[in-house]
């Protein structure tokens, strides 16, 4: 449907083998780790390896079915993952998102979540600078309000909190 | 009836014009807490306490346990509205629920999510009042095994249901378990994956892999459709709830068979989140609309949310018998007990029945006052997914930061939870179930632990599982779900 | 008044700046400091613990009595028993806005996992009190006493008599593997979360004895459900109110007295950030002195039979410098230490 008139930007097999290949790693990661601490019964019961021993087997075998299954079935291999429009409107989400929470960790949490909500809403959302202002000084004046005073959670800070002395 | 007469009493301490006054105060700050993710009943709770020093200890108490339950009542809000779980216990709340919103159906799943929660809670407190010394002593025959063969039995009831590729379901829960193992081992105090990084001594937290893999994933993929939430144009009178209360009576058997699993995990106390997960996986078998679970039916909220509240309100009943805590949030209401100098125990029903008693009848009327705060809130609620995308998406988002960060105060917390909401998607995507991913974090060291902790006990002998009659038809129940696909294929065969 | 104290607030905030920017922190000897932000006061260990409680209590009454100008929060950091907490506290250093409550994994958590700190990475405040342990059995047992327990165990056979505990190679495991080695006897230990959980497992008789805190295990004592055995420590509690209707603490012989030589107390102190200034750490004492002397404060500590012992400064230091040295030595001995660990 979609798909149609969205040319592909990932074929779903591409997608379907990489999942794979990444969770056998991690299943021969867990594994590796599992050795070190024991993975033998002992006479009082399992070791600390014993059950994640199995369980990295377990994701590395179906990981491998599943592979498998990807490179001898095509016909669902081929089909598209994601559209390129959508793939552009999931960036647009996800890109900013990321920047947002990297900068959490920089310039504290406050500061970085008027700027991601104002660009949100200016760039999608097409809408003014006032009102854009107005909506992400209100929702963060609302958080510091709730969390900060009346539930006592401190969140992360950065230098311009300290210089207002809300820290 | 000796308890009548106590229950009446505790009524006339509960019903002052103060205590009315501070349930309702208390139920809205804990529809607060339940709403935003990463504020559990425990935060509020603890930060509560200090405030209620000030007055005696039945009205404090009383405010706090409304925390708590409006706490029970709000987790349901995000998860129905947003596929995002505002606590642990609502998780199985998404699976119908958010299916249901996007169907524009939103004020109903709201409404059947609340009303169950109070029916749930009213079998549990029902419960309370009558039965507990009978309860008290029968949750003290719980020892690991009977631990290991509940939390088998919530695995076998739940995973059967999950219909899709096997293999894919096993490696999405085996991820899940590898997850959970993560951390402290336990039983031998070793560190286990963590690879000699100490940030992640600490383990991956349920809630934040639940808000991205669910809440994140789940914005990714509506954006895919274009820039709006679906089910916008919701109904929002106040019809909706009389409307939906007429059809809650056809699902009078999930009812109580939910509510039956709710105040059984509740006085184990296995915990809320395991019931409500357990419950949905039950109803879900014997329901006639089997195949439509899943699709937004509103049987699939109402399972989950009965047993959840039941559970919650259930196990206030060990911690105050047991002084055993069956919730984080029940333990800080236990630490506030310690404080005002009352005892949990047995002997605290003798030695304080004022307060026992106030406690109690404050259950239903805290339940109560409840039902009538959130049923107001419906179409407020439901108005949320009118707001435009472009504003509501971004302030999704920081409540899913500051829910995620506020978890261990910690960064690492938040960047893992846009990971994992880039993994919810790319799983969505290529039908890797989500479900046994969670219910395996969530469950998986807890069933370890037990595991490895009868077989101290027994010292390697399995034959501990079926060691008397109540674990034993624990875990034969939970074979007998387990193999049930088998099974009916086997009678079908016969048939023939 | 409001302005005197906003000014001077505003004056010694200057002069802790200015201090810490010579880095001549021990010149503020004298200098009164104060918080400037929230304190947040770190719990190494999950809600609803011992320690959890001690600190939620102490957080209650500094805002109950308003002993402190501005605010504290507490928070519970126990991932990976208890050391997401002591690094929190590790890292921050110099800013005295964060205090640690402790339990023994203290030194237990470093030693059995090889995460990297210790108390000398941190800054100790003061001693708060001393936790108790005492070897209980169901009240059903025929065990009169700790001599009759550990007799009956010897005659068992190794491993068929089972000890319920709080986590794994900590406090609990340490006390059962020193009470095997003085009895030549040997226990199955049982792990379970909390102590709560530890006492209602001894009640149900899934395990045969714990050595639970007298706050864990109080409440089914005094329904007459536990037994206690023996206390361990060199003296008796001396807590002489009766607690159940013959009993009171005062009446549990010590361990000693029984035949078993084996003493083990917990520290519950106050540690906070490394390089804290001196100033900071004679606010926290005095503070934690005013909690002390408070009703609230004498009355929880009567019943959970606490002992009262409060140390600060060199002696505090000494003392924590020798329980570390002890518990190397028993972790070394039971075979807890990590590989690689020190």
């Amino acid at each position: 449907m979609e798909a149609d008139k969205d040319r592909s930007a990932a074929k779903r097999g591409t997608l379907e083998w990489i999942t794979a290949v990444v969770m056998f790693l991690l299943g021969v990661l867990v594994m590796v780790d599992s050795v070190r601490v024991g993975i033998r019964w002992a006479e009082d019961g399992p070791q600390a390896g014993y059950f994640p021993f199995y369980i990295g087997l377990l994701l590395c075998l179906s990981s491998l079915w599943n592979l498998a299954k990807n490179f001898l079935g095509k016909t669902v291999a081929q089909k598209s993952f994601v559209g390129r429009g959508a793939l552009k409107l999931i960036l647009a989400m996800l890109v900013p998102t990321i920047v947002y929470v990297v900068l959490i960790g920089w310039i504290g949490f406050y500061l970085s979540s008027i700027l991601y909500i104002g660009f949100f809403m200016i760039w999608l959302g097409k809408y003014s600078w006032t009102r854009s202002a107005a909506v992400s000084g209100a929702v963060i004046v609302c958080t510091y309000l709730m969390f900060e005073i009346w539930f006592r959670v401190p969140l992360p800070k950065g230098p311009v909190e300290n210089l207002l002395g809300l820290a | 009836m000796a308890e009548i007469n106590a229950l009446m009493h505790g009524f006339a301490i509960a019903l002052t014009p103060f205590n009315l006054m501070l349930m309702f105060i208390g139920i809205v700050l804990g529809v607060l807490i339940g709403v935003l993710p990463g504020l559990g009943g425990a935060n509020g709770v603890a930060i509560l306490l200090p405030l209620t020093f000030t007055m005696p200890p039945t009205s404090a108490i009383i405010m706090l346990s409304c925390i708590y339950w409006g706490a029970l009542f709000g987790g349901a809000t995000t998860s129905i509205l947003f596929n995002i779980p505002g606590e642990p216990w609502s998780v199985a709340t998404t699976f119908d629920g958010y299916p249901l919103a996007q169907k524009g159906r939103a004020g109903a799943a709201l409404t059947a999510a609340f009303t169950s929660s109070f029916v749930g809670a009213f079998v549990a407190v029902v419960l309370i009042t009558f039965l507990s010394p009978v309860i008290a002593s029968f949750a003290l025959e719980f020892g690991p095994a009977e631990f290991f063969a509940v939390y088998f039995l919530t695995f076998c009831a739940f995973v059967g249901t999950s219909s899709g590729n096997a293999m894919k379901t096993i490696a999405s829960m085996m991820l899940g378990f590898a997850l959970a193992a993560v951390g402290l081992d336990t039983v031998t105090g070793q560190l286990r994956l963590t690879f000699g990084f100490t940030s992640i001594l600490q383990g991956f937290d349920f809630l934040i892999a639940v808000i991205g893999l669910f809440g994140i994933g789940e914005i990714l993929l509506t954006l895919e459709e274009g820039l709006e939430f679906k089910g916008v144009r919701a109904r929002l009178d106040t019809r909706v709830v009389l409307d939906t209360w007429k059809e809650l009576p056809r699902y009078w058997a999930t009812s109580i068979r939910s509510a039956a699993i709710g105040c059984f995990m509740g006085i184990v106390p296995g915990g809320a989140t395991p019931a409500s997960f357990m419950s949905y996986g039950v109803a879900m078998r014997l329901s006639p609309d089997r195949g439509k679970f899943g699709t937004g039916v509103v049987e699939g909220v109402v399972a989950p949310e009965t047993a959840a509240h039941a559970a919650g309100t259930a196990a206030l009943l060990p911690m105050l018998t047991l002084g055993v805590p069956g919730s984080p949030t029940a333990a800080v209401l236990l630490g506030g007990l310690l404080i005002w100098g009352l005892q949990p125990g047995p002997l605290l029903f003798v030695e304080k029945p004022d307060f026992v008693w106030g406690l109690i009848a404050s259950m239903y009327l805290g339940n109560v006052v409840g039902l009538i705060v959130v049923l107001t809130t419906v179409p407020l609620f439901a108005a949320i997914l009118r707001i435009p995308f472009a504003i509501i998406a971004p302030i999704i988002m920081v409540v899913c930061a500051i829910g995620a960060y506020t978890v261990h105060s910690s960064m690492l917390d938040v960047y893992l939870m846009v990971i994992f909401g880039v993994i919810g998607y790319i799983f969505r995507k290529l039908d890797y179930p989500l479900a046994p991913l969670v219910l395996a974090l969530v469950l998986g060291d807890r069933a370890e632990a037990s595991f490895r902790q009868s077989m101290l006990l027994s010292q390697g002998e399995m034959s501990i599982f079926f060691s008397n009659v109540l674990v034993g038809s624990l875990t034969g129940l939970g074979l007998i779900l387990l193999f049930w696909p088998l099974l009916s294929l086997l009678r079908r065969r016969l048939a023939r | 008044m409001k302005t005197l104290t906003g000014i001077s607030r505003g004056l010694s905030c200057a002069a802790s700046a200015v201090l810490l920017f010579c880095g001549l922190a021990d010149l503020a000897i004298g200098q009164s400091w104060k918080p400037t932000k929230t304190v947040e006061f770190i719990v190494p260990a999950g809600t609803g613990g011992g320690a959890d409680q001690m600190a939620r209590l102490a957080d209650a009454i500094i805002k109950k009595h308003k002993l402190m100008a501005g605010n504290m929060v507490v928070i519970n950091k126990g991932g990976g028993a208890g050391a997401e907490g002591f690094l929190d506290v590790k890292n921050a250093k110099g800013d005295p806005h964060k205090i640690i409550i402790t339990l023994s994994n203290l030194f237990t958590t470093p030693l059995a996992t090889g995460v990297p700190f210790n108390w000398r990475d941190l800054t100790p405040v003061a001693m708060l009190a001393l936790d108790q342990f005492v070897l209980w059995v169901n009240a059903e047992s025929p065990y009169r006493n700790a001599k009759e327990y550990i007799e009956a165990a010897k005659k068992a056979g190794p491993g068929k008599f089972k000890m319920a505990g709080t986590g794994a190679r900590q406090e609990d495991q340490i006390i059962t593997v020193a009470l095997e080695k003085q009895g030549s006897i040997k226990f199955t230990y049982v792990p379970f979360k909390g102590g709560g959980e530890v006492a209602v497992q001894l009640v149900g008789k899934h395990v045969d004895s714990t050595v639970n805190n007298p706050i864990e295990a109080v409440a089914h004592w005094r329904s007459g459900k536990l037994r206690p055995l023996c206390v361990f420590d060199n003296e008796r509690l001396v807590y002489k109110n009766k607690v159940t209707d013959k009993q009171s603490w005062n009446d549990i012989p010590t361990c000693k007295e029984a035949g078993v030589d084996m003493d083990y107390l917990m520290l519950r102190g106050v540690f906070t950030v490394p390089g804290a200034p001196p100033s900071a750490i004679t606010f926290y004492i005095d503070l934690f002195n005013k909690v002390r002397a408070t009703p609230e404060w004498k009355e929880f500590m009567a019943q959970g039979a606490f002992n009262q012992t409060f140390m600060t400064g060199d002696a505090y230091q000494a003392w924590v410098a020798k329980e570390e040295l002890r518990h190397l030595r028993l972790m070394k001995e039971a075979g807890f230490l990590a590989p690689g660990g020190k």
